[in-house]
């Protein structure tokens, strides 16, 4: 467990953040561009000292009035943003930099393990300059990691990298969450990363944290700006349940029903975590028999907020599960939708984050 | 070939400059390293100090080396109380004036090169555990080294090519103080012309063969290749 406090005044920049990050799982410091993310991560890691910071890290203190632990006594992991690399030695170079530094009863993984789970064995005499960016991102997080970090920070890790380099990154991480048990804080301004990534979200927007909690919540609060945004929507966690081979469609079993896909959901019992935009799904009173959409799922109005552009946001529970619903305020109206009144929600579609 | 005095003189030359440089890499390490990262006010006033030998003639800076070196001048009126002799006119004078009189030629090389390295390699090593020792052993002088062998050179030759400084404050000793450059003004007074020559061909040739592995490595840096 990780508690912070961060004030600090620059100009016209102001952060106030107050934030806790669980000792467990993925935690993802999620907000705009300029919000103050990588300010916050810089700070955890001690790579700036602001005078107004406290920081207390399991029972240690590492930061108050007097008390400052310098970054190279703190035993996390930093990637930087772009996975920058000493330019000066060959990868294997990199990767003992800080794993020597390591006493050898501390050490939890091996430099073999690392090699093997980032697939750098064909890289490791090669120089920096000499590899691309999604090598370089996977040779700073191996490094990262070689330090046996209580808690591996990383600066928009998949920035700037196409979308087979980032499913590649995103699949060693989605593997060091599942198999390592290394908790992971990372910055991003995404909403697909995070969802996909992330178990525990902090939102900050202008140096100020509006909300943390588990991913689906915030997804789903409509008092935040985020459900506001043009591709909101939420996450869900399900389990890959059933394949039809005729069809080609997969089935996904969540906490409310199922989902069917067409899409190759992976191995049965293999959890995928979907995100479904809030402007792919529409509302009926009645479940119609007559329509092209495959999932309809009985749900019950929780919260209608007012958007922009005539539009409402409508809170749906499915069972255990929320959902968002972006339809016009004429329809809300001739719906006559209020809390507690229940609907068939037609969803339209469904993104697979964890892509096999 | 050579004289046995010319010989005396390449000898003493040789011997100045190796001490030079050696005594500015280990000056000029932690002043370029301070004025590369301080955000101090003071550093503009260093600079422009570090400067001076660069624009002044060289006689200003022999001269008042003779003032404070020689018996009544501060260093060396305490050299003579602690019951040493005056630096004026020794050895370890002339060290002393060609370290003030080559400093930028070591300072500003090595300051370019700590500058260019940036802040980010050092983050990157504190979070891999690197303590600030270990951190410019392992990270500052290896990603600065194209700035330490050109600072080593231009320190080296620009000893050797010293006059003004060694004429104020030198005397003219043989195997102490008597050095190439002087040699050669004596050949030329006493019309010596091809001992002259001799001395001066040898050191076009000498300074050329260390400047050039510079500029090629220089080249070599400048084009990403450096290894």
């Amino acid at each position: 467990m990780i508690e912070a406090r961060i004030q600090l005044n620059r100009g016209s920049f102001s952060l106030d953040a107050k934030l806790s990050v669980p000792g467990r799982g993925v935690t993802a410091l999620f907000g705009p561009s300029g919000s103050g993310k990588t300010t916050l991560l810089r700070a955890i890691a001690g790579l700036d000292r602001h005078a107004d910071a406290y920081l207390k890290v399991g029972d240690t203190v590492w930061q108050d009035r007097g008390t400052f632990v310098p970054p190279h006594r703190r035993p996390l992991g930093y990637v930087f943003q772009e996975g920058s690399l000493f330019a000066h030695c060959s990868v294997i170079k990199n990767l003992e930099y800080g794993f020597k530094r390591i006493p050898h009863g501390s050490r939890r993984i091996s430099l073999d393990r690392a090699v093997e789970l980032f697939e750098l064995s064909p890289l490791l005499d090669r120089r920096p300059t000499d590899l691309s960016g999604g090598e370089m991102r996977r040779v700073a997080i191996a490094r990262a990691l070689l330090t046996s970090p209580r808690l591996l920070l990383m600066d928009e890790p998949l920035s700037g990298l196409d979308l087979e380099r980032k499913g590649t990154i995103m699949r060693i991480l989605e593997r060091l969450r599942d198999e390592l048990d290394i908790p992971m804080l990372f910055v991003s301004h995404l909403p697909d990363e995070v969802a996909q990534l992330a178990d525990h979200l902090i939102y900050i927007r202008n140096g100020t944290i509006s909300a943390e909690g588990a991913s689906e919540d915030i997804f789903s609060r409509l008092d935040l700006p985020l459900a506001h945004e043009p591709d909101a929507g939420v996450m869900i966690r399900t389990i890959a349940a059933a394949r039809d081979e005729e069809y080609q469609l997969s089935r996904l079993e969540f906490d409310g029903g199922i989902f069917m896909v067409a899409r190759d959901a992976g191995p049965i019992g293999r959890p995928v975590r979907i995100r479904i935009p809030a402007r792919d799904v529409s509302l009926t009173l009645s479940r119609h028999s007559d329509t092209s959409i495959l999932n309809v799922l009985p749900a019950t109005v929780e919260e209608i907020v007012e958007g922009a552009s005539a539009q409402v946001m409508v809170r749906l529970r499915v069972g255990g599960s929320l959902l968002l619903a972006r339809i016009t305020s004429k329809s809300a109206m001739a719906l006559d939708l209020q809390p507690g009144k229940g609907v068939f929600a037609q969803v339209k579609s469904v993104a697979l984050l964890d892509e096999t | 070939m050579l004289a046995e005095n010319d010989l005396s003189a390449l000898g003493t030359t040789l011997r100045l400059a190796f001490v030079t440089t050696l005594i500015l890499l280990l000056l000029g390490t932690p002043l370029a390293w301070w004025l590369a990262r301080t955000r101090n006010r003071c550093k503009v006033v260093v600079d422009a100090v570090v400067s001076l030998p660069l624009v002044l003639p060289p006689t200003v800076i022999g001269f008042y080396l003779l003032l404070a070196l020689g018996p009544r001048g501060p260093i060396g009126g305490l050299m003579e109380r602690l019951g040493g002799q005056s630096l004026a006119f020794t050895f370890a004078g002339l060290v002393i004036g060609s370290v003030v009189y080559s400093l930028p030629f070591v300072v500003q090389p090595l300051q370019d090169a700590f500058t260019s390295v940036g802040r980010r390699p050092f983050e990157e090593a504190a979070t891999l555990r690197a303590g600030p020792l270990d951190r410019f052993f392992t990270i500052a002088v290896p990603l600065a080294r194209h700035g330490y062998l050109t600072a080593m050179v231009l320190g080296f030759a620009h000893t050797i090519g010293e006059f003004g400084v060694v004429l104020m404050i030198g005397g003219n000793i043989p195997g102490e103080t008597h050095v190439l450059s002087i040699a050669i003004y004596d050949h030329v007074e006493a019309l010596e012309y091809g001992r002259a020559h001799l001395l001066s061909g040898l050191l076009i040739v000498l300074s050329f063969l260390m400047l050039l592995p510079v500029y090629a490595l220089n080249r070599r840096y400048r084009m990403g290749r450096v290894s």
